[in-house]
């Protein structure tokens, strides 16, 4: 099972995300980048994160996508 | 709002896509984004093919041939129906209406009620309550419906958010009366204040298309497009999708006194492969019982997904079975709409190519 930072860096490799809080809005992530990201974090942890849920905010950080993991059943 | 029909049934389905072809593969350098990236939505979303017009073909070109196909094969007689609906987003012209141009073309009777209607994703729905209405009629005894839209003509080709999902076609659907004791029930829904969410800013008489309209911008998302093109706030309607379609069609259930477990198929707008199978999810489906197969060979026609994705996921089955089916359309206006309804045994239920 691969972790979160890794699955962001395999979406954009060109950014660090260890050296942001807020992902949406330093541009490292736009709408499509989050589908994607939705798309490989149910597979990876066999959930499926609820569409309503599928918003920026739960999107700007390791600990607001944590969140949304725990909240969609992941275990971590 | 709730509807209720009794006897009445959809007696034929067909659907015209334009034979040409474009590949999403082909079309990625035309986008401000790595391979990589765009390889990965196209595993997400399903991009792939889509069918898109030659340039100068219109709305009525594409119903014209299918009408013609249907004629000329004794599947539908030019007499035999009282009136002609036609929902589209891409009429040929502001005036006159596009319905009448279709009458005009095929030489129909003129003791035929014809009408526009403007709507998009939603459309399908939108335009079988209007048929059921009108069969209320006395005087009506058949309704023709058309949907058609050919909005790639209004896409950016360099906008990564509507261009290689967009497709153009047209469906044409018979409605009539039923002998039987069918019953259909139906809900709609309008939201005009997020009506800017998906939209074609300029070429209306609010902003009229000039040179200036016409020149390509970033909209902040790398993607390019002007303001005559479409413009849609893709993470707004993929959330309003979300939000509300689990919940309409759960009260249409409860309106028609229906369990999930009887509906056979949902047939649900095509926006996109991703979309569909959030909402398969949120509302426990398997995905087979939501068919997601359509926008990726066809692409996203407006209206047309529904019929578009019955007709090829059901054939000629379609025409010696009967299922339960529960459809839902979504999209600019904002509107959103379901209906759930007994379909089979119809007279033909095909996809023919426009060339």
């Amino acid at each position: 099972m691969k972790t979160v930072a890794e699955i962001l860096k395999e979406i954009r490799p060109e950014f660090d995300f260890a050296a942001s809080k807020d992902y949406i809005a330093n541009g490292m992530l736009d709408s499509f980048d989050v589908m994607t990201l939705v798309s490989t974090l149910d597979k990876n942890f066999d959930i499926s994160i609820q569409g309503v849920d599928i918003v920026p905010e739960n999107f700007r950080n390791l600990e607001t996508i944590g969140a949304l993991l725990r909240k969609s059943g992941a275990k971590l | 709002m709730n509807f209720m029909f009794r006897r009445k049934r959809i007696s034929g389905l067909l659907a015209v896509v334009p034979a040409r072809e474009l590949s999403f593969m082909q079309e990625m350098k035309n986008f401000n984004f790595s391979e990589a990236r765009s390889l990965k939505l196209k595993e997400v979303m399903g991009y792939d093919k889509h069918r898109v017009v030659e340039p100068g073909v219109c709305v009525s070109d594409l119903a014209v041939a299918g009408l013609e196909h249907l004629f000329k094969n004794d599947l539908l007689r030019p007499d035999e129906f009282d009136a002609l609906i036609l929902i589209t987003q891409s009429p040929d012209y502001f005036m006159p209406p596009t319905s009448n141009v279709i009458q005009g073309r095929l030489n129909l009777k003129s003791d035929l009620l014809c009408l526009d209607i403007n709507q998009g994703c939603a459309g399908f729905v939108i335009g079988l309550i209007q048929a059921f209405l009108m069969l209320e009629q006395e005087s009506i005894r058949k309704v023709v419906v058309i949907n058609a839209d050919v909005l790639s003509r209004k896409t950016s080709p360099k906008d990564r958010n509507t261009y290689p999902l967009i497709g153009d076609g047209a469906s044409i659907t018979v409605v009539e009366r039923d002998s039987g004791d069918s019953v259909i029930h139906a809900n709609l829904k309008m939201d005009g204040t997020r009506s800017n969410v998906l939209m074609i800013p300029a070429g209306g008489f609010r902003l009229p298309s000039s040179p200036a309209t016409a020149v390509l911008e970033d909209g902040g998302d790398n993607n390019l497009r002007a303001k005559d093109h479409l413009h849609m706030e893709g993470p707004t309607v993929f959330n309003f999708v979300q939000a509300e379609v689990p919940r309409m069609i759960d009260d249409l259930l409860k309106y028609a006194g229906a369990t999930m477990d009887e509906v056979d198929y949902f047939f649900c707008h095509q926006p996109n492969r991703f979309m569909l199978q959030k909402l398969a999810d949120k509302m426990q489906l398997p995905y087979p019982k939501m068919p997601s197969n359509v926008v990726e060979q066809f692409g996203n026609s407006s209206g047309v997904t529904i019929p578009i994705t019955i007709t090829s996921n059901l054939r000629d089955r379609l025409m010696h079975e009967q299922f339960r089916v529960c459809m839902a359309g979504y999209g600019v206006g904002l509107t959103w709409s379901s209906m759930l309804l007994d379909l089979g045994k119809v007279k033909f239920n095909t996809i023919i190519e426009y060339k």
